[in-house]
């Protein structure tokens, strides 16, 4: 589990913990290299949290693993540091791994915070977002907002399967079983 | 949109879930950790624990029932009560809760919002709003203030809040219905999903204030029987109200 300060550190460990997988928290960059599977949480800005994964190497360290086809998971905001810009803040560069960029919402209500259903799948999974990301790496939507894109062995959701009761425990085991 | 959500408020105090009228006669009704768990068991989409002491000194007790919360429970949560900036703020974010909610201190300092929503992000970041007869009060209710409830809420978005927490003081504890007008037009007044609070005391109560609001905040009404959300849930469903699969 990368640690750069995320907040949502704590229930994605404890989610991992249910399932029985071992786990560390961790800004070690050569610890999430070798990792079997390494995940990028993430909720607050795109700004201070690629600054912040750049101080600690990190971000090199997550593009290593891709590269190596190693078994990534970005969630939320991890979705959106994986693709090559953000608009928030007034632009910011991100990881590159995914194609694409993270736009503002412009539907509806923002942030969009809820349950929604995922296609495909027909699911209900936990949103909390402002941005979402605009990428030809799409692999799930929901109300039509990308919010799964996969390139490699790196995968990103937008919503929070730490938060989704039994849909979200679900999708992790399978996380885990492919890493 | 997503779906609309229904959402069990926790009242804490010392570490444990209490329950008492205006906040005298405070009586010890459970564990925070099981009650939450039996919550979400019973189909809750969302949780809310507000620590209606919120002294200095228990803010390490709160920070273990985060954590305690944090590790139990599968659904997002919002811990409220004694949030006076940014580093609060972090600190029960960082103990596993999804959002904070302030309200008497933002009252007091409209700044703390902004700095909370740029520490946290706004998606973690609920303004909640007590009112009466359209006006604003502080400190759980029992200071008026000048505030316009539907002026206040728009100047929270505009700092940045992410969602506005609605408590109807007229209506909480009637089970007589949620205050739709009240709850009409503050959600039409902003661009922020609204939970409406206070009122509850049938599904179609509950059902009609979804049409208005995003999301319905329980109290007395599934107190005290948590088995009670189960039901209201099916009956909602029933009448047409979109809720998620909690299975």
């Amino acid at each position: 589990m990368c640690d750069y300060g995320a907040g949502n550190v704590r229930s994605v460990t404890a989610s991992l913990v249910r399932l029985g997988a071992e786990t560390s928290t961790t800004s070690d960059p050569d610890t999430i290299v070798e990792a079997d599977l390494a995940i990028l949480p993430g909720v607050g800005s795109a700004r201070s949290a690629m600054a912040r994964l750049r101080e600690r190497g990190l971000d090199e360290a997550l593009r290593q693993r891709v590269e190596r086809g190693k078994a990534t998971l970005g969630i939320c905001l991890g979705l959106q540091l994986a693709l090559e810009e953000s608009e928030e803040d007034g632009g910011v560069a991100g990881l590159g791994i995914l194609p694409g960029r993270a736009l503002r919402l412009r539907a509806g209500r923002v942030p969009r915070i809820g349950w929604a259903l995922v296609e495909p799948g027909g699911e209900a999974f936990y949103f909390a977002h402002s941005y979402a990301a605009e990428t030809p790496a799409a692999s799930a939507r929901s109300e039509g907002v990308v919010v799964a894109a996969e390139a490699g062995s790196f995968l990103g959701v937008q919503f929070h399967p730490e938060r989704s009761g039994a849909a979200g425990g679900r999708f992790l085991a399978r996380c885990l079983s492919r890493a | 949109m997503p779906l609309p959500r229904l959402i069990p408020c926790l009242d804490v105090a010392g570490g444990r879930v209490v329950k008492g009228v205006r906040f005298e006669a405070l009586r010890d009704v459970g564990d925070p950790i099981e009650l939450g768990a039996a919550y979400s068991a019973a189909g809750a989409d969302e949780l809310v624990f507000l620590d209606i002491k919120a002294t200095l000194d228990a803010r390490s007790t709160l920070l273990a029932l985060v954590s305690g919360v944090a590790e139990r429970v599968a659904i997002p949560f919002t811990v409220g009560g004694g949030v006076r900036s940014a580093a609060d703020g972090y600190a029960l974010l960082r103990a596993g809760a999804d959002r904070v909610s302030v309200n008497s201190a933002a009252l007091e300092r409209p700044g703390l919002i902004g700095e909370l929503a740029s520490q946290l992000g706004s998606q973690a970041v609920v303004v909640a709003i007590d009112a009466t007869r359209g006006r604003v009060r502080a400190r759980a209710g029992t200071a008026p203030t000048r505030r316009d409830a539907v002026a206040w809420a728009r100047e929270a978005e505009a700092r940045g809040a992410g969602e506005i927490l609605l408590t109807s003081i007229d209506a909480d504890g009637t089970r007589d219905g949620y205050d739709i007008d009240l709850t009409r037009a503050v959600a039409d007044a902003v661009s922020i999903p609204v939970i409406a609070s206070g009122g509850a005391g049938t599904a179609r109560h509950v059902a009609d204030v979804l049409d208005v609001a995003q999301a319905a905040l329980l109290a007395s009404i599934v107190h005290e029987n948590p088995g009670r959300l189960t039901s209201l849930r099916a009956e909602l469903r029933q009448i047409g109200v979109p809720l998620r699969d909690a299975a």
